[in-house]
């Protein structure tokens, strides 16, 4: 009989009071008896909808029978056939809009609680779990990888489980991308990221870190080394900005600047040389993860007071509802529909406020979103010593405007077919470099999607026949 | 890993590597940078590339100990390896088509100016090289700047060469004597670009300067390195390190550059009090 109790089994958390004080691991996991107990609320409906649900297709039922049978490892290893960083999207996958959303049981109380399944079997895995020994028959082939953030990973990982020999370009001194400067230990540790790639390596991936391509080397000269196909998974890393008066003063980051002192460059581990303000009042703006990530890196850092600076409602903030809950929880303080118009600084240059206009909801823009309108003579100032601006980021350009033939639309994300194959011969891409800023598991969904394509364009080409 | 092949005090504080670096060795171009880290847990600091070899794989950086990161890279010796070494980064600079032109280094910014002048003089234009330093001792690749130039000024803050004075009071008299420029080259403090942009404004000679923001990536990821550049935001590592002087707003310029000053000198003097220690123990 399943376990039909309507609400998930919640998950343990440090305090919010000890955790604003440390940048350990906010969700700390199931136990073995809370798995089994969650495992069993599911109904194994016979069409599967949750699997619909998943950008990588995992075998949602099959993974949460084994947890029920006590067969831990059996559930890491049905979720590893398709979904190559299980403890990565254990944490930071939307489930809510994914299999989740899908879930039966969400009708008439909370879906089974995938996301925390899935990271249980991970986590128990990387304790007491060994990896399979790997036997892939190289078959001579060479593929580069350019960029070693989710849609990289996955795409290397796919290709060298097929016997592809291949490289990860990374421009960063270390691997991992968005995944390493960009997501909080808080809410993803370094360290599982660390064991994902080393997992990848042992598989004979190489990683080239401090190559920057477009640069250091071209895509075409990529080819000229041997390279018969090229991934491009570079992200979408160029930060934006309001360009609203005072944003040059000295305390205002981009999040991407702010999140990698941070988590890449460790500032906030005694012994790393970056420096970094420590805010005692920090206003972040906009609404989205990163918001979130940024505002509760400040509060650990020492902020007394963090302000989340959003334009629209609370309904419309682009956030994670977990993510926003535990901000809240976390005493970070939401003005919501409130618009900066511009920074203020002191004497030398420092910022010193923030001036914000408060907003009413209007009718419905592009996005369906009913848009922002600012109330005339509503302004008002937030005294803060560092603004974070995290209003998402375009694709970087670099690799476009080097490689002759790629073609990128006007936002600059690169164009690619269903199959994830660019407007030149040989160049696959996919992730935020091809949507623009979106979420792990979607760059990794393209990532597997242009491995299995760039094998088919290989084969083809190589005229090998598919051994199946 | 990369291994420097050759070290060379330039004087008491300046030094000049050369690195192993064929990759970047046969890609970079004048006005590029490289971005350096030296262990685990330093900083990545950006450097101008002052020379490279491409049929030996080796780039030359100058660099001068202001801080920390600097201090533990001046520690390393030839055979030993800079833990990560980046680039070549940010766009090279366009030197063609000038007819006569004055290249101002200050100080340490003479290392990058002077392959600017080389770079002008292979190709065809005439070269006044303008150096300035606080005294005649610390004077650095005094031969190479006058192999690169047609004419090479050296001023000295305390006058101690007999020539005493700001690089700008060499320049305005070079203009005003009918020097005929069409182009200025300055590479310097953001103080000395300014003054020298300050020269250069009225008689609406072109002035390149070469900005070396704080940054951390170089690839214009972080944002960290931007600049108001004729009222537009750029990031000098993917749209500079070139621009237009009279474009670039430079007391922001200055004012950011000074963001982590206290923590920097802090930090330079927690190693060298650290240093000490290590040796007063042994």
């Amino acid at each position: 009989m399943p376990n039909m109790t309507p609400k998930k089994t919640s998950m343990p958390e440090q305090e919010p009071s000890a955790r604003r004080n440390n940048f350990n691991e906010v969700a700390l996991g199931y136990t073995e008896e809370m798995a089994r107990g969650e495992a069993t609320r599911c109904l194994h409906c016979k069409n599967q909808p949750c699997v619909k649900g998943c950008p990588v297709g995992v075998h949602i039922p099959d993974f949460i029978r084994s947890i029920t049978a006590a067969d831990y490892e059996g559930a890491y290893r049905t979720i590893k056939l398709t979904n190559s960083l299980p403890a990565v999207c254990g944490r930071v996958c939307p489930q809510e809009n994914q299999c989740e959303r899908n879930c039966v049981r969400g009708i008439r109380g909370e879906p089974v609680g995938i996301g925390r399944l899935e990271r249980f079997a991970a986590d128990w895995h990387l304790k007491h779990g060994e990896d399979e020994p790997f036997h892939a028959e190289p078959n001579g082939h060479k593929v580069a990888v350019v960029g070693s953030g989710p849609a990289g990973l996955t795409c290397a990982g796919d290709l060298a489980a097929m016997g592809y020999s291949v490289t990860v370009f990374e421009a960063l001194h270390v691997a991992g991308g968005v995944l390493m400067y960009g997501i909080p230990q808080f809410r993803l540790p370094k360290e599982i990221v660390q064991k994902e790639i080393d997992a990848l390596k042992a598989k004979g991936v190489t990683i080239e870190t401090d190559m920057v391509i477009g640069k250091v080397l071209s895509v075409d000269e990529l080819f000229e080394n041997g390279f018969e196909a090229v991934f491009v998974g570079t992200g979408a890393g160029l930060p934006s900005f309001m360009n609203i008066p005072g944003e040059g003063l000295v305390g205002v980051y981009s999040a991407n600047e702010f999140l990698t002192r941070v988590n890449l460059m460790k500032a906030y581990k005694p012994g790393y040389d970056t420096p970094i303000i420590r805010p005692k009042v920090a206003a972040v703006v906009g609404g989205g993860n990163v918001a979130m990530d940024a505002a509760r890196t400040a509060l650990r850092l020492g902020a007394e007071h963090v302000h989340v600076v959003y334009r629209r409602a609370e309904e419309q903030m682009p956030a994670r509802r977990e993510e926003v809950h535990h901000a809240k929880e976390e005493g970070i303080e939401f003005n919501l529909l409130c618009n900066p118009v511009q920074i203020l600084g002191d004497e030398k240059g420092k910022v010193k406020a923030i001036e914000c206009i408060r907003m009413e909801l209007g009718e419905p823009d592009a996005s369906g979103r009913r848009r922002p309108v600012p109330i005339e003579g509503s302004n008002f100032q937030i005294p803060v010593d560092a603004v974070v601006m995290a209003l998402g980021n375009t694709p970087n350009p670099l690799i476009r405007t080097t490689t002759k033939g790629l073609e990128a639309n006007s936002h600059g994300c690169i164009i690619v077919k269903d199959s994830m194959e660019t407007t030149r011969e040989g160049v696959y891409a996919a992730g935020d470099a091809v949507s623009g800023a979106a979420t792990v598991i979607l760059a990794m969904g393209g990532g597997k999607q242009a491995a299995k394509s760039i094998d088919e364009y290989i084969r083809s080409k190589s005229g090998v026949n598919r051994s199946r | 890993m990369f291994r420097i092949l050759q070290k060379r005090k330039l004087n008491d504080s300046m030094t000049l590597m050369v690195v192993d670096a064929p990759y970047i060795a046969r890609k970079a171009k004048a006005g590029q940078f490289i971005i350096l880290r030296v262990n685990e847990q330093g900083e990545r600091i950006p450097l101008t590339v002052a020379d490279y070899d491409r049929e030996k794989g080796t780039v030359t950086i100058i660099y001068q100990v202001v801080g920390k990161t600097t201090m533990l890279l001046d520690r390393l010796n030839e055979g030993d390896s800079i833990l990560d070494f980046i680039g070549p980064l940010g766009k090279p600079s366009e030197l063609e088509g000038y007819k006569k032109a004055a290249v101002i280094g200050g100080g340490a910014g003479c290392a990058i100016a002077y392959p600017q002048a080389k770079a002008l003089h292979a190709m065809g234009t005439k070269v006044d090289m303008i150096a300035g330093f606080r005294s005649k001792d610390i004077v650095i690749l005094e031969d190479e700047m006058r192999a690169a130039s047609d004419n090479l000024i050296i001023m000295t803050d305390d006058g101690s060469n007999g020539n005493q004075g700001f690089v700008t009071d060499a320049l305005k008299k070079q203009i005003e004597n009918g020097a005929g420029y069409d182009l200025v080259v300055a590479i310097g403090p953001l103080v000395m670009m300014r003054a020298v942009n300050n020269v250069t404004k009225p008689y609406g000679i072109k002035t390149i300067i070469s900005m070396n923001p704080i940054m951390i990536d170089g690839t214009g990821m972080c944002g960290g390195c931007r600049l108001t550049v004729g009222g537009k935001t750029k990031f000098a590592c993917v749209d500079g390190p070139d621009f237009d002087a009279s474009e670039v707003d430079f007391d922001e310029a200055i004012r950011r550059s000074k963001t982590y000053f206290e923590m920097e000198r802090a930090a330079a003097r927690d190693y060298q009090c650290h240093l000490m220690e290590a040796a007063n123990h042994a």
